[in-house]
């Protein structure tokens, strides 16, 4: 598989202070990767210098192959940028903020009104931008992201601040751009978003990777307890131990008829960070 | 670069209709130029007073402004990070900018130029003179906003700057001792240009006024624009 993003020994310091600590991730084409993290832990950091907007002070860092340090016209055209701050004409509709990126790419208009109806915008096509709701203007943000069709798509917390229902859509769309071959590199501080959505993760800590691989690698690898849970018609919870009398055990519930569901007992995501930097992913 | 500006301009016109701060700084002089020289005559009251009067406000306000909190807000509002991910140029954004403040700014000064009585040749020295006005306060301008973080610091940047260009020509008419110290501005210039305008001379004075507080902005703008352009990418 290509690479879409190779980031090796990345490093990055501001003000005297180490924000990115000897990075390196690997991101295919056509994945999603996340980066899971609380507050401060790096990761618009790590989007900024992917996204050539930030010179990091040492490592390699390329989207593409290419050095995201001399990142050129052509290359921008590639991706599809969405950051934490929206970054939209207030005073300017739905279709007029798209517009003008279209313009700027020396583009006509023909594919906002598709791009909108994807969105779930088509009906505030004319309203401004400064009269949309937070999940709206989201929405636009995302519109704006994916116009140009991207190949990889940078999104910095990308629900943050969203209600369940639009959280929801924008994970469709999320998962409607991996459908049609985009890599997706985003970034969150939802254990539950980057589970659902994400096919790699990195569990990102003070500039420093504490984690990384697949949501359920991760969770497997921390998985101690060795344990299976059974929920039983009656209500009651069982627990067993993951060997070889578990099976028996399993089979006499099953032929007795009482057994309703069984579950492992693996760690979530936020376990595993808590497990590894002895806060959680919200501090 | 073509379609960049080319968008950059539709953009600032589409914005600005909606942007009553910055609409009221094009129209405001050349509104008040228009009401003063039709209801107003005073006795021995020299020729073009109000248009020359208000034209060099004009020319110390507007494009000054105007540029400063339009470039501020983008950078408050995060615009101009998107802009520079869609492969803007810095360049490319303050060049649209500036075209743009200086089309609006000079049919502003039309405005105010007709109202004041200027026809002919006159009229094209007129517009001559406020164009090279509009032009150094528009770099100017340029140059605090590319330097304010947010559009908080650009006014309280531009309201000093703005009342040493814009009202010292003015009060130069009291007081003599303004008068001299206002030589070395810009704006003081291009007004005594104003009021001798059916002979304009330029003096060696008025020429190295001119290029000098021409160059200095341009050097403060140039700094400017290398600190907040040049970093980042």
């Amino acid at each position: 598989m290509a690479q879409a993003i190779t980031v090796k020994d990345l490093v990055h310091s501001y003000g005297g202070k180490q924000v990115l600590r000897k990075i390196s991730i690997e991101a295919g084409e056509g994945q999603i990767i996340g980066m899971l993290g609380p507050s401060g832990a790096g990761k618009t950091t790590l989007i900024s210098i992917l996204t050539g907007q930030l010179m990091p002070t040492g490592g390699i860092c390329q989207v593409f192959g290419k050095d995201c340090r001399h990142m050129n016209g052509e290359d921008y055209q590639k991706l599809g940028i969405m950051m934490d701050s929206f970054g939209l004409y207030e005073r300017m509709n739905c279709f007029d903020n798209l517009k003008f990126y279209q313009m700027l790419d020396g583009k006509n208009t023909d594919d906002i009104d598709p791009v909108l109806a994807q969105v779930g915008l088509s009906e505030a096509k004319k309203t401004l931008a400064c009269d949309l709701s937070k999940g709206m203007r989201n929405r636009l943000a995302f519109a704006r992201a994916i116009l140009r069709r991207p190949q990889l798509l940078f999104l910095d917390e990308p629900t943050s601040g969203l209600d369940p229902m639009t959280t929801e859509a924008i994970h469709e769309m999320i998962l409607a751009q991996k459908k049609k071959g985009a890599t997706v590199f985003l970034t969150t501080h939802n254990m539950y978003e980057a589970q659902k959505l994400c096919d790699h993760i990195v569990l990102l800590n003070e500039g420093e990777i504490v984690e990384s691989g697949s949501p359920q690698e991760i969770c497997r690898r921390y998985n101690h307890q060795k344990k299976i849970r059974l929920h039983l018609v009656s209500g009651e919870d069982v627990q067993l131990q993951h060997d070889a009398k578990a099976g028996e055990k399993i089979a006499a519930y099953l032929a007795s008829g009482t057994l309703e569901t069984i579950h492992s007992t693996e760690p979530n995501l936020e376990t595993v960070f808590m497990e590894l930097t002895g806060k959680g992913l919200d501090k | 670069m073509r379609y960049h500006i080319k968008a950059i301009l539709w953009k600032q016109i589409k914005d600005t209709l909606k942007n009553k701060t910055i609409l009221i700084q094009f129209i405001m002089f050349p509104v008040m130029t228009v009401i003063m020289e039709n209801a107003i005559e005073l006795q021995n009251m020299p020729e073009h007073f109000f248009a020359n009067l208000f034209a060099i406000m004009y020319v110390g306000m507007a494009p000054l402004t105007s540029i400063a909190a339009i470039i501020a807000e983008e950078k408050e509002k995060n615009t101009l990070r998107v802009l520079q991910m869609s492969n803007v140029k810095g360049g490319e954004y303050l060049l649209g900018n500036l075209i743009y403040i200086f089309v609006i700014c000079t049919l502003g000064s039309l405005v105010i130029g007709l109202a004041g009585g200027y026809a002919g040749k006159t009229l094209l020295t007129f517009m001559a003179i406020m164009a090279a006005g509009h032009l150094i306060s528009a770099v100017l301008g340029a140059a605090i906003g590319v330097i304010s973080k947010n559009q908080m610091s650009a006014t309280s940047l531009t309201v000093p700057v703005m009342m040493v260009f814009s009202f010292l020509p003015m009060l130069s008419m009291f007081n003599e001792t303004i008068a001299k110290v206002a030589k070395v501005i810009y704006s003081q210039q291009l007004h005594l240009l104003l009021q001798d305008i059916q002979h304009p001379e330029l003096s060696v004075q008025c020429m190295t006024v001119l290029s000098v507080n021409a160059l200095v902005i341009l050097a403060i703008f140039i700094f400017a624009y290398r600190k907040v352009f040049a970093i980042s990418r």
